[in-house]
């Protein structure tokens, strides 16, 4: 379990960064984290001839209001997990960064990293998808924003080109009237989640459904955002729960694998988005 | 935790033996100052060994291509099976049998991982590069994965010598079990299978050899544990006299629970590397290494009947029991099938007992000792029963063995198969249990809960923890014919060495090798009580050198070994050198020896306190004044005692044995409920009474306790080595084999009742098995409470408690799948192990051209994503060299691809295999071809694939994503090819188009998981 010989780059700067991508393409990874990487390299499944370490590149580990909360690629799981005015701003992240791998690794795992790897099950690509968030990928001539629905394309694949890096995350904030709930099933805390939903739902005045965004996770290659259009205008109530968990929970396509088959993963995506819809709708009425 | 246990009287006379005092190990690991195996570099010039091992479960290996491998800069040596096989012996197990076990492959491969090649190198990242550049052609046969199945009539033969896969079947009868089943009210009968699961130490395994020459000698620093009963097996392997084999252990360990006496077969392996390539050589087993091919667990097909009167009284056992040994049988194999052997009729006064053993080779790893060692198994069987049985006799499963427990005024108790149960008082300990759970209120509980349309449940499991094994119970496996021509074999020796310096501080030699359980510790408590001084006073060695130490061949650290035997060694010991003190204080203190006390540090009169001499000063006397030594007394103080308890006879004519010195009991309730609608087991309430006799610690003793029961937690609820139904090895990482953490394991009661044992020197038990036997049945019995359900499989992992909760029958654990051949025409049967998929897709282009860009060999390299080339090779076979990245996982193989059935421009079947450096594959699809109209044309496919090797070790959940994408990758690639835009879809499961090709590839490249 050792890795094959590269070269190792560190560099200070975007820029400098950029460049070096631009040079070699997809000959090079970037290591941020090193939490997913780490046991790849180790394991010879990936075998780069230059891994470029992000880790010195100033201010890339910042975190900004600008409409959205905007977090740095280098930005550590756990400093957001530590922030309370981000967890305030972002509720979905106060429920979901605990369940992100342990409380060793978020000390070291980055958010651009945990977006950058595409595992399925992984909650901030989640947070990011159900929210409606942007990434921002950075190459030699120029910056590009891209919706996180559009940036998953599969298993460990994304938009990235291999000239770019993701600088940044862009989360959007709390909305008035609304509700943020998140649950998962994983055989441990912090293994791959077999099935993991996260919603952010917007009630009217009157209490009924003016938005729903439904995330779903670990069931199939990406993380999926449920079409719930259909829904809006009505009562925010449990048979409404009921009524939108069975009607998406039938139109996914579930993996099956080693932990699971997909009739388990549909029919725990039913009971988990049940359970998030009437946990966000009261939240939703609550706060008014 | 509580461990506050009743102290028996004499107990409390004591100043440290049963104290709680801190463990003197802990601040070398806490501060990161201990040394393990990793950290000693005992000799100069070590270079490093990486291990080449086997992709397939079963193949042949028609040749080892070394010579790149061996130009690489940096590479010192290579050696493969066969070089090792001609200077080394196999080892051989008790039962003879015509299977060579050779710690490397010796033409053929029997499961995956097993070792195939050596690269020495001047370190590990280049001899690892130089296993990448070995070429071996292997002929793939096909594997016997079940149990079952490779018992079967035509299965695959593992050792051609052997003609079958079975090694061994002995049948037994205690009593009279036919006469008792006769009689009986009522019989109940459970089929089960118990899974394969092992120890996963934070710490792998290691070892150093070093050879030297004129006259041959070994040298091998390695954190092998024992038993040393292995150590004329490795000489006799080496082909040196065992004086010539040096084995030296490490201070520090990682953990073993068990797992650490596999490590043996590489001091085999690397001492003869060590020898041909003529430098010392260093080897580090990587976790992926230790996952697949350092050792397990047995895993049982089991089948158990028990034979009731109506009252409740157990009057019959039968037990059945097909042990699945792996690919070798390995020593001390098959002990673990003969451990409980002698105590089979578990806590209860049952005296006919009918017992069948097989035991079988199969295509999977072999297996040694892994904590409570053939335990988990048989109690698993046996306490299922009894609840079972409990329900059908409409008696409180409590009260049914209450019922028929030996009982407490009938110690020493001789079972049927011989076990001389020492001391125990079982009826106390279950009311002890009871009490602590409130078990009337958890009643209660579950009765409300399911008024609710909850899923609650009780299980209990009670059992024996025999500790201190019998080196002759392994004799069993034997018949009494074979026994007789074999000399006899018994008992357990300990061994252990003090010395007393001038200074008057101790040292203190163990032959028990610890993995953590805190030997030194205790030793230091019971020698400092005997000779009167402080603990740390006591300095304890726990590193064994076969050419300094006292060791025999009971030595190491296995069976509950330390309390049980090894600490009357020490006692013994330690008496002689307060014998030695007390006449050397005899000069001075003007009495009689036998007056004299040691305390305080200081030798006394027994009740006069004005009169003394300090012990160090004793101990000065004997170094510096030897002329004034007492008569008949050797001057310094060096003693060494070699002891086994007499009770350990060896196995007689009648199958009978005595095979543990002392045995401990315990006694389990877990009340769980279990959620409907995910799976999840939530443990309400698990309470475990413990009886170790005498409390030489209660810290440790409660230590040992939870480690135990969180083993036995772990193959409950999530542990499982699994393999698919063709033998590819499926949990190489801690992703996929998982083990409970800290944060997984629930609050657990403990009890103590202490029952001091009349067998060993200070009345204490062995223990640290005891709940790891017990806790799986116990879970087992909850759940089948909880979901009414009689046949219960582990691990109870989220998806099979969920299946089981849905009232659906649960798959059988992966490896144990019987194979299914439905379909005669496949190549590449579907069913468990197999990737399976199917798909439509309409390509922009008339039937004719699809058809011809299909299967013309330049159009077709031009579309398989990553084709580099692609060669016909006769008549509808291809060759083609694939390299496929995906996500960054990037690979390389070789591709033969063949055409059969072909019906144009309609229909053809598509077989392929490829091989490379991330795994291994084979694939078969059908592929039909149907107009669209439009000029268009729908593909529809269907495909079977398996994969194997390092992929499917450590990326099974890729493997299926990864198939899909490959796909999608040919059909856009095809389309493009042909003029049209991209395919928005494949449809449902992905699926091979050329078919089995891509399949096959997809799913190699599978890989990554974090």
């Amino acid at each position: 379990m050792k890795p094959v010989a590269f070269d190792y780059c560190r560099p200070d700067s975007i820029a400098e960064a950029t460049a070096l991508l631009h040079e070699l393409g997809g000959d090079a990874v970037l290591l941020a984290g090193g939490m997913s990487l780490g046991p790849m390299l180790n394991m010879r499944l990936v075998r780069p001839s230059v891994v470029v370490d992000i880790n010195a590149i100033g201010g890339l580990d910042k975190i900004s209001r600008n409409g959205a909360v905007m977090i740095g690629a280098t930005t550590r799981q756990a400093d957001v997990l530590a922030d309370e005015s981000v967890l305030g701003e972002v509720p979905l992240l106060a429920a979901m960064l605990p369940h992100v791998g342990h409380f060793q690794t978020r000390n070291r795992g980055t958010f651009g990293g945990s977006i950058a790897h595409a595992d399925p099950s992984a909650e901030i690509p989640l947070a990011l998808v159900t929210l409606g968030g942007e990434v921002e990928l950075t190459a030699r001539c120029g910056t590009r924003r891209v919706p996180a629905a559009e940036f998953f394309q599969g298993m460990l694949m994304t938009m990235r080109q291999p000239d770019e890096m993701i600088t940044a995350l862009y989360f959007p904030r709390r909305q008035p009237q609304s509700g943020y709930a998140f649950s998962e099933v994983a055989q441990r805390r912090g293994d791959f989640a077999i099935t993991a939903v996260a919603c952010a739902v917007t009630l009217g005045n009157d209490n009924n459904l003016t938005q729903l965004r439904l995330g779903l996770g670990g069931i199939e290659d990406r993380p999926i955002l449920a079409d719930t259009s259909s829904f809006n205008g009505q009562s925010a109530d449990s048979a409404l729960a009921t009524a939108i968990a069975a009607e998406i929970s039938e139109r996914l396509e579930p993996m099956e694998d080693i932990a699971a088959s997909a009739t388990y993963r549909r029919a725990l995506a039913r009971s988990l988005s049940h359970n998030v819809l009437e946990q966000a709708f009261q939240q939703a009425r609550a706060v008014g | 935790m509580n461990s506050d246990a009743p102290a028996p009287a004499e107990q409390s006379a004591l100043r440290w033996i049963g104290k709680p005092i801190e463990r003197k190990e802990d601040a070398a690991l806490l501060t990161g100052r201990a040394q393990f195996i990793d950290d000693m570099e005992p000799v100069a010039g070590l270079k490093h060994a990486a291990i080449l091992r086997s992709p397939h479960p079963h193949a042949r290996i028609r040749k080892i291509e070394t010579s790149k491998a061996a130009a690489l800069a940096g590479v010192t040596g290579i050696v493969t099976g066969a070089e090792i096989a001609a200077i080394t012996r196999p080892i051989p197990s008790v039962v003879k049998v015509a299977i060579d076990y050779h710690p490397i492959a010796v033409e053929k491969v029997r499961y995956v991982g097993e070792p195939v090649a050596v690269v020495i190198a001047e370190d590990r990242y280049i001899a690892e590069d130089a296993l990448d550049l070995i070429e071996v052609e292997y002929e793939p046969l096909e594997a016997a994965v079940d149990p079952m199945w490779a018992m079967a009539e035509g299965a695959p033969v593992l050792h051609d010598e052997l003609g079958s896969n079975i090694v061994n079947q002995r049948s037994f009868s205690y009593g009279d079990p036919d006469a008792a089943f006769e009689s009986a009210d009522r019989m109940f009968e459970l089929n089960y299978r118990f899974p394969k699961y092992a120890s996963t130490p934070i710490e792998t395994f290691g070892v150093t050899a070093h050879y030297q020459p004129s006259p041959d000698r070994f040298t091998a620093w390695s954190n092998f544990q024992g038993p040393f009963v292995l150590h004329p097996l490795m000489a006799r392997a080496l082909g040196v006299p065992g004086n010539r084999l040096r084995l030296i252990t490490p201070p520090a360990s990682g953990g073993s629970f068990g797992i650490k006496q596999s490590v043996f077969p590489y001091i085999v392996l690397l001492g003869a590397v060590s020898r041909i390539v003529g430098v010392p050589v260093k080897w580090t087993e990587d976790r992926l290494e230790h996952l697949m091919a350092a050792s397990s667990a047995a895993d049982r097909i089991g089948r158990v009947e028990a034979a009731f009167m109506n009252d409740g009284e157990l009057v019959g056992m039968r037990f059945n029991n097909i042990c699945n040994m792996g690919a070798y049988l390995r020593a001390p194999e098959p002990a673990s099938v003969y451990r409980m052997h002698a105590t089979s009729n578990g806590c209860y006064r049952v005296q006919n007992i009918a017992i069948d053993n097989t035991l079988v080779v199969t295509n999977q790893m072999p297996t040694g000792l892994n904590r409570g060692f053939g335990g988990p198994q048989f109690f698993f069987a046996l306490e299922r029963i009894m609840d079972l049985a409990g329900k059908g006799l409409g008696i409180d499963p409590a009260e049914l063995r209450r019922q028929n427990f030996i009982d407490k005024d009938s110690f020493p108790y001789t079972c049927p198969g011989g076990s001389m149960l020492d001391s125990g008082d079982y009826a106390t300990a279950l009311d002890e249990c009871l009490r602590l759970a409130d078990y009337a209120e958890l009643k209660a509980k579950r009765k409300a809960a399911r008024k609710a349309g909850r899923l609650y449940g009780i299980g209990f499991a009670v059992g024996l923890e025999p500790s201190g094994s019998n080196m002759g119970y392994v004799s069993l496996a034997q018949t009494a014919e074979e026994r007789a021509l074999a000399e006899p074999k018994s008992g357990a020796n300990s061994s252990a060495t003090i010395s007393m310096d001038p200074t008057g501080s101790v040292t203190v030699q163990l032959c028990s090798t610890p993995n953590g359980q805190g030997h030194a510790t205790v030793a230091a408590q019971i020698v400092a009580e005997r000779l009167g001084i402080q603990p740390d006073q006591v300095d304890v060695v726990t590193e064994i050198d076969t050419q300094t130490s006292a060791w025999s061949i009971a030595s190491g650290n296995y069976a509950n070994r330390f309390a049980a035997a090894v600490t009357g060694a020490v006692s013994l010991c330690a008496d002689k050198v307060a014998d030695k003190l007390k006449l050397i204080a005899r000069e001075t203190l003007e009495c009689d020896a036998r007056d004299i006390v040691l305390a305080d540090g200081a030798a006394h009169i027994a009740g006069v306190t004005e009169k003394s001499i300090a012990v160090r000063k004793l101990a000065a006397a004997a170094h510096w004044n030897p002329v004034d030594m007492p008569e008949a007394s050797e001057p310094g103080i060096h003693e060494t005692i070699v002891f086994s308890p007499p009770t350990l006879t060896s196995v007689d004519g009648q199958d009978r044995v005595s095979s543990a010195v002392t045995y401990g009991s315990v006694f389990d309730l877990v009340a769980l409920e279990v959620e409907r609608e995910t799976g999840h087991i939530r443990i309400d309430k698990y309470v475990s009474v413990h009886d170790v006799g005498m409390m030489l610690n209660p810290l440790i003793v409660g230590g040992q306790i939870h480690g135990g029961f969180a083993h036995g937690l772990g193959c409950a609820l999530m542990e499982e080595i699994a393999y698919d139904a063709n033998g590819n090895f499926l949990s190489g990482t801690f992703a996929d084999y998982l083990c409970p953490t800290a944060t997984d394991i629930p609050e657990l009661t403990i009890g103590h009742l202490s029952t001091p044992s009349p067998m060993s020197e200070l009345g204490c038990k062995g223990l640290g098995d005891g709940s790891s036997m017990i806790t799986p049945a116990a879970m087992a019995n909850a759940v089948s409470d909880a979901l009414d359900m009689k046949e219960i499989e582990l691990p109870l992992n989220l998806h099979r408690v969920w299946q089981m909760a849905q009232g659906q029958k649960p798959l059988p654990a992966s490896a144990m799948a019987p194979q299914e051949k439905s379909d005669d025409e496949a190549v590449v049967a579907p069913g468990p192990g197999t990737l399976s998929g199917e798909g439509e897709t309409v390509i922009a282009a008339d039937q004719e051209t699809v058809w011809r860009t299909m299967l013309d060999p330049v159009e077709l390299a031009a579309v398989i994503p990553g084709c580099e080339k692609l060669v016909e090779q006769g008549q509808d076979k291809y060759a083609a060299k694939v390299t496929i990245g995906i996500a960054g996982i990037k690979g390389s193989y070789d591709v033969a691809l063949e055409l059969k059935d072909k019906a144009a421009p309609k229909s053809v079947r598509i077989i392929g295999q490829a091989i490379g450096t991330l795994g291994h594959g084979s694939a078969e699809s059908w592929v039909a071809l149907a107009p669209a109209g439009d000029n268009r044309t729908t593909v529809s496919y269907r495909y079977n694939a398996r994969v194997g090797g390092k992929v499917a070790a450590v990326g099974q959940r890729m493997l299926g994503a990864a198939t899909r994408i490959l796909i999608g990758q040919f059909f856009n690639s095809l389309n493009r090819r042909l003029g049209g835009a991209n395919v928005s879809g494949t449809g449902g499961g992905g699926g091979g188009l050329i078919g089995r090709l891509i399949a096959l590839l997809a799913a190699l490249l599978g890989g990554g998981k974090r």
